[in-house]
């Protein structure tokens, strides 16, 4: 229904994101992302190789900051995204429509995902409390564990859920301390996108979260052998095999979460935040 | 530097050897496998030598497994899981694991007495730490049997099926013991394999096992080297992997079992840093240094293999060390004088001969204390490495022996990124007397245990395990039992 008088509306272009800013790809390739009807809805960034590498030294530059922020702060931080993507409800709605999600659906999806991210942000100063332990040893020492971040975190978020998908993974691992690089769905990618525009206005520290979209093809296998990643997350089930091999050049831990039904209730319990945690016990001895 | 207060612990008298005696054991001449509840001959009849360490002699001929044994094994191995080991009430399963531990304690001086003899380690080591810790780490999981249900809220746990277990030569029994008793407790069924060096206490420890009255299966023995532990790894009716050893065969099992779905827990190498801080107490310190480098003849994957030292005290300390080193007696393991035992085997004594010669061409300086040592068998004199660098290989790779590469620093910042400067993460030490500043440092070294003025210490009760290349996993403890449990939202 276009007239001489009607107003253009402005399209956004949809870039990645690292280290708190939202470059393009510093490979300049995109994907056009289409809808069933063949009509280009966005030109998408095809991420690189070294746009990961750059991501990884962003999360590892924000790791000693977001690790030893206190719990309390992280919790606020999480409730804060929450918040942020309450008020942009309606456009995420929209985004999931736009790709091909049944306005249904889709905003039972944005709902999930609000919800999720308070219920995590409820549990920032619990599960330390639920996991950590005294161990009565029986020499003359004071000796306890604790849960303590993996590190740099992988993930790579489902496939097939653009929006809750994404979050159900990212928040158990930075509620934990961790910072992460996240591969985003690449057949719903446009959510991860704005969810970037989400966290950066949520007070998250640049570098904590950095979201690359890109062909998983190409960038599964890197996500899995770089040599400063501590942890990586993968929620497709035919690069399991693929991916622990290639982990396995630094010993790093590969949590597959592949068949979750992320819409469940039973898709959110603070096991996952365990999953990219690191016990660390202390002993000192007890005298004068 | 002035030295007055030297440590002359040999000058004027000497130490009369004290022998622990041999009389009081048996080794057989030759030992089968232990496949469902029996002895039982290797298929291709094949058996290799053990040999003591201290004297090069052979004490006994052991059987080789090959897959096809491996297989027997993995088959008594589910038969007993899918038999009485499942069936069992759990307080009953705890009360088998009680008696491996009552048994154990029962003959603690024969356990210690073979494996000093086996595998070198001084008998006063073996006497007051593997055994009484072994049969700790049995009494303390058998109680947790029946009382999984408490252990993680939330969930439902059940057994994982059967556990295929990889245990290294430096603490023979008690990584067995690290490995059995959580599987058991858990409700698993085990095809343990010790390392081809020391093969002898498993092979006790299934004395133990059958004279518990264990049903048939539930703990296997196979004996070997790398092929045999290849042939586990790999078998298809395993469903756990727990594995000590090296980084590079912890990469290897990594991926072998990928996409295989099977459970595994890694303990691999270390290269610790022991941070000495000017406001220690340093006598003390020294004493930890010594602990942390020498226990075991430096075979320990959490050994205190770097030594940084403020700058201010880092003279002073090097000098009380050389002293103290002066005292270690390195000789027969069996003597309840000595310090410092017999290197495992010829090829680890090579593989430490060889960092000694790479730490001299990387241009640090070597001391080793003047002692003497035996003529036959496999001695390493303490060594410590000055002048060393970040980027120097013995700085960075693990020697396993009693070789320490010591560096200075400045400030607490500088201490903490040398620290943290190495693939591994599997232990730190840290010596103040300044509270603060202990949390401070156990906060941010990245590595599993933390011991702060004290070091190598060990208990049941105490998870244990790596951060970064130095394992996945934590063995001991509550946290111990998640590596042997399936665990499932509550219905």
């Amino acid at each position: 229904m276009t007239s001489a008088t009607a107003r253009v509306p402005v399209e956004k272009t949809y870039k990645i994101y690292i280290d708190g800013k939202f470059p393009r790809t510093e490979s300049g390739r995109y994907f056009a992302l289409k809808d069933s009807a063949e009509t280009v809805i966005a030109n998408v960034c095809r991420g690189s190789r070294k746009d990961f590498r750059n991501s990884v030294v962003a999360a590892r530059k924000a790791f000693s900051g977001w690790s030893t922020a206190s719990a309390y702060l992280r919790g606020q931080i999480l409730y804060r995204i929450a918040e942020m993507l309450e008020g942009r409800h309606e456009q995420f709605v929209t985004e999931l429509v736009t790709q091909g999600v049944s306005k249904r659906a889709a905003k039972k999806e944005v709902d999930a995902s609000i919800d999720r991210l308070i219920y995590y942000a409820g549990w920032s100063d619990k599960y330390q409390q639920v996991f950590s332990a005294v161990n009565p040893v029986s020499s003359s020492h004071f000796n306890f564990s604790v849960l303590e971040p993996t590190g740099v975190v992988s993930i790579i978020a489902p496939d097939d859920s653009g929006l809750l998908g994404l979050v159900s993974n990212l928040a158990p691992v930075i509620v934990g301390g961790n910072t992460c690089v996240v591969l985003a769905s690449e057949q719903l990618p446009l959510c991860a996108v704005s969810f970037a525009e989400v966290l950066h206005a949520s007070d998250v520290p640049a570098g904590v979260v950095n979201i690359l979209t890109g062909y998983r093809e190409e960038l599964t296998g890197q996500f899995a052998s770089h040599m400063d990643v501590n942890a990586i997350i993968v929620t497709d089930d035919d690069v399991v095999k693929d991916v622990q091999i290639a982990a396995a050049d630094n010993i790093k831990r590969v949590v597959a979460r592949a068949d979750t039904k992320w819409g469940s209730d039973s898709a959110a319990h603070p096991y996952l935040i365990q999953d990219t945690q690191e016990v660390k016990t202390t002993w000192h001895p007890i005298g004068s | 530097m002035e030295n007055r207060n030297k440590l002359a612990f040999n000058d004027g008298w000497q130490y009369a050897p004290a022998p622990e005696s041999t009389d009081h054991i048996t080794i057989d001449k030759q030992y089968e496998l232990f496949i469902d509840g029996k002895s039982s001959a290797p298929d291709e009849g094949r058996y290799f030598e053990t040999i003591n360490p201290a004297t090069e002699e052979q004490l006994s001929s052991v059987a080789l497994a090959t897959a096809s044994d491996v297989d027997r094994a993995v088959k008594a191995a589910r038969k007993a899981y899918k038999g009485p080991w499942s069936k069992m009430k759990a307080a009953e399963r705890g009360k088998y694991i009680f008696r491996i531990a009552r048994i154990l304690q029962e003959r603690a001086r024969e356990f210690a007495t073979i494996e000093s003899l086996d595998g070198g380690k001084p008998i006063r080591e073996s006497r007051d730490i593997d055994i009484p810790l072994a049969a700790a780490h049995f009494f303390y999981y058998a109680g947790w049997a029946d009382k999984l249900e408490y252990a993680y809220p939330g969930r439902a746990a059940s057994p994982l099926g059967v556990a295929g277990q990889i245990i290294p030569w430096n603490f023979p029994l008690l990584m067995a013991a690290w490995k059995i008793a959580p599987a058991l407790a858990c409700g698993n069924t085990v095809v343990i394999k010790p390392a081809e060096t020391t093969p002898l206490t498993m092979m006790k420890l299934a004395e133990v096992i059958r004279d518990a009255g264990l049903p048939d299966g539930v703990v296997n023995i196979v004996t070997g080297a790398g092929e045999t532990g290849a042939a586990i790894v790999d078998h298809p009716d395993v469903d756990k992997i727990a594995f000590t050893g090296s980084t590079d065969v912890g990469r290897i099992i990594q991926r072998a079992i990928a996409g295989t779905g099977k459970k595994y827990t890694l303990e691999l190498g270390g290269k610790a840093a022991n941070i000495i801080f000017a406001d220690a107490a340093i006598d003390q310190a020294v004493e930890g240094i010594v602990n942390g480098i020498f226990f075991n003849q430096g075979h320990v994957c959490c050994a205190g293999s770097r030594l940084l030292v403020q700058e201010s005290v880092a003279d002073e300390v090097v000098q009380r060390l050389k002293d103290r080193m002066e005292t270690l007696i390195v000789g027969d393991p069996l003597d309840k004088n000595t310090d410092i035992g017999a290197i495992n085997s010829a090829p680890q004594l090579e593989t430490i001969e060889s960092y000694l010669k790479i730490g001299k061409e990387e241009g640090a300086e070597m001391y080793q204390s003047s002692c003497s040592v035996p003529e036959r068998g496999y001695w390493c004199r303490p060594t410590i490495f000055t002048g060393v660098s970040q980027s120097n290989r013995i700085v960075q790779e693990e020697i396993f022996g009693p070789v320490l590469a010591i560096q200075t620093f400045r400030t607490l910042e500088e201490g903490l990124t040398k620290a943290n400067n190495t693939p591994f993460g599997l232990s730190g030490g840290v010596w103040t007397d300044k509270g603060a500043k202990i949390f401070k440092m156990t906060q941010q070294i990245r590595a599993g245990v933390i011991w702060a003025n004290t070091f190598n210490k060990f208990d049941p009760t105490s998870p244990f395990g790596g951060y970064k290349e130095s394992g996945v996993g934590r063995e001991g403890g509550l946290h111990g039992l998640g590596a042997y449990l399936k665990l499932e939202a509550q219905q």
